[in-house]
């Protein structure tokens, strides 16, 4: 009798739990969506949009003035025989190849050294920071032109040394040295990311190592660099990325040119040029697209090659 | 047995605290001798590491024909000519003014980010809502987006809606969270702050806004101050969005100045050129002395670039 007469109260208890649930997730889906709106707004008007309207343009003959006229691939095929777009691929490349391994490396081998028990270290780890901060400046831009500069302090440094000078700046066979050398320089921000890798490395498989024989080499390579293959990743991934984009320091230093010789005409460089002094917004859209595919595709291999050779500890979890 | 046991041991003992002894002191003099090495290779590092900014510094107090190509620090001829040169600005628009310009830029940039990147971010990280991953995932995407892709449609709308010469198009990816770096900073911070507190928060009947304003905000002060820093230096240094939207002087925010300013003193001036630009990185710098503790955690934790 009294399980039938509650039955139904139960029953109807629920229904109004689940409405009340409802109306909750409702109003909590509302308010995600508010709070969200800054993010959601910027999406959509400065990210979304734009590579939209620039896929469109991709295809298109647009010179900001008359309206975009339609031309299918034409864009795609005079890029591909267009000979300064290939100078900005070599260029860039170059730069990327060369440059991110040997910044990493360097950041890797003053984190190693900064890694020990010896007092100091905050000292260190912040002047080695100190030039990633300005180091993409203009400022900086014009302290490494004259430095590298026919008679500059380079220079001196050469001849000291018994070298062939004669500066580098108008030199097309050294600019890119030379521009890799500053972002070398800017090796601090990657330093401090490995530094805090290497402090999460338990000392108990080091020592472990030591008591079965494992000399400083050994070490290096079964424990130091697998452990810290995830900061690896990370690393290479973001300064990878970053090194496509680089564009004050080869403006200022070619005076806004590309030069000597093309020989800092880099991606960015060029489709500013094609986009925003030639007005070619079309060959421009066509080119960023480009680089987005490529972009991709890289960061893709990237991650799918990461699980043979990225380890995270704890996987389990 | 037994005996002889002990008193192999008890000489062992004696032998090894005698040897641990010499041990001690040996590992002492080895570890003094290492701290050594790693003191004085490392302030040589340094010394290579921070010379091109020193170099620079001291330059400005030269004169202009002691510059390059002189290796040395010291200034022979000390002069403050430079500054006052670099003061005067180009073109009769004063120093002043595009250092104003940039001053605008950047806290406009710091409160646009602090604002926007919050809001946003404690929707990601605490509340439930659909297509909340796909969100994150997308916004995670946009760190890797090369920006090239949306420069172009972006620069033909603002020039459209006639807002190239204005602040405007460098601010307002700012108010709109287009940062996705601090969005996901703070994201990553609020999720490591424990959830009870919103939960007591919300059995005592508080919203979600009385949640973010008085619970989290004031708990997310270190990722809003490492924010901040990073959204002031990051504009100040920007380089290719003034060159794109300023084209009026006096608009001119520090590093398109400078680059005008070398464009048009005589090359052989270079210690106006290093006077400027020693000026364009003073607050920088400043920032970096004053905050270095917060900017070396900040690249630690979440691998923010300088």
């Amino acid at each position: 009798m009294t399980l039938t007469a509650e039955a139904p109260t139960t029953g109807t208890s629920t229904a109004a739990h689940t409405a009340a649930r409802k109306r909750r997730k409702r109003s909590e889906s509302l308010a995600g969506y508010a709070f969200l709106s800054p993010w959601l707004l910027g999406f959509v008007l400065l990210t979304a949009g734009p590579m939209i309207a620039s896929l469109y343009l991709a295809f298109t003959n647009y010179n900001l003035f008359a309206p975009p006229e339609w031309i299918g691939l034409e864009n795609f095929t005079r890029l591909f025989s267009d000979p300064n777009y290939q100078q900005a691929w070599k260029v860039t490349l170059t730069y990327v190849v060369l440059g991110t391994p040997i910044k990493l490396l360097a950041a890797l081998a003053v984190a190693m050294l900064l890694n020990n028990a010896f007092s100091g270290k905050g000292f260190y780890r912040s002047s080695f920071y100190a030039p990633s901060l300005i180091g993409a400046s203009v400022s900086i831009a014009i302290v490494w032109k004259a430095m590298f500069i026919d008679n500059g302090i380079v220079d001196q440094v050469q001849q000291f040394f018994g070298f062939q000078a004669g500066g580098w700046v108008g030199d097309p066979s050294r600019t890119m040295p030379m521009l890799i050398l500053l972002t070398v320089w800017q090796f601090g921000a990657p330093m401090v990311i490995f530094l805090a890798g290497l402090k999460q490395i338990p000392s108990e498989l080091y020592e472990a190592a030591s008591v079965d024989g494992a000399g400083a080499s050994r070490k290096f390579l079964k424990i130091t660099l697998p452990m810290l293959s995830p900061v690896i990743f990370f690393n290479l991934l973001l300064e990878m990325i970053h090194a496509f984009q680089i564009f004050a320091s080869a403006f200022i230093i070619s005076n806004g040119t590309g030069g000597p010789a093309r020989s800092t005409l880099f991606y960015t460089l060029y489709l500013y040029f094609r986009g925003f002094q030639d007005f070619q917004m079309g060959y421009a859209s066509a080119m960023a697209w480009i680089l987005v595919i490529v972009v991709g595709a890289l960061a893709a291999v990237f991650f799918w090659s990461s699980k043979r050779w990225v380890h995270y500890s704890g996987e389990g979890k | 047995m037994s005996t002889m046991s002990t008193v192999t041991s008890t000489s062992d003992h004696i032998v090894s605290s005698h040897d641990s002894a010499q041990l001690r002191r040996s590992t002492k003099n080895r570890k003094r001798g290492r701290a050594l090495v790693f003191h004085v290779s490392s302030l040589v590092l340094v010394a290579i590491v921070l010379y091109p900014a020193v170099w620079m510094l001291m330059s400005s107090f030269k004169p202009s024909s002691e510059i390059v190509g002189n290796v040395s620090l010291i200034p022979t001829d000390f002069t403050v000519a430079n500054f006052q040169k670099a003061i005067e600005g180009i073109g009769g628009v004063s120093f002043w003014t595009f250092f104003t310009n940039s001053v605008i830029l950047a806290v406009g940039s710091v409160i646009g980010i602090t604002l926007s990147c919050s809001i946003s971010a404690y929707a990601f990280a605490r509340i439930d809502f659909p297509g909340r991953n796909v969100f994150f995932a997308l916004m995670i995407g946009t760190l890797l987006l090369p920006f090239h892709v949306v420069i172009i449609p972006q620069y033909i709308v603002f020039n459209r809606l006639g807002l190239v010469d204005t602040f405007i198009p460098l601010l307002i990816g700012k108010f709109l969270a287009a940062e996705a770096f601090f969005v996901f900073l703070m994201v990553q911070f609020m999720r490591n702050l424990p959830r009870e507190l919103d939960e007591a928060a919300r059995i005592d009947g508080a919203g979600h806004v009385r949640i973010f304003r008085s619970i989290m905000l004031p708990l997310m002060k270190p990722a809003l101050v490492t924010s901040s820093i990073f959204a002031f230096i990051w504009s100040w240094n920007d380089f290719f969005g003034p060159l794109l939207y300023l084209k009026k002087p006096d608009l001119y925010s520090l590093p398109i100045a400078l680059r005008l300013f070398v464009d048009q003193t005589t090359t052989s001036d270079y210690g106006a050129q290093m006077a400027m630009a020693v000026l364009a990185l003073v607050p920088v710098m400043l920032f970096f002395l004053v905050f270095q503790r917060y900017l070396v955690e900040g690249v630690a934790t979440q691998g923010l670039k300088g």
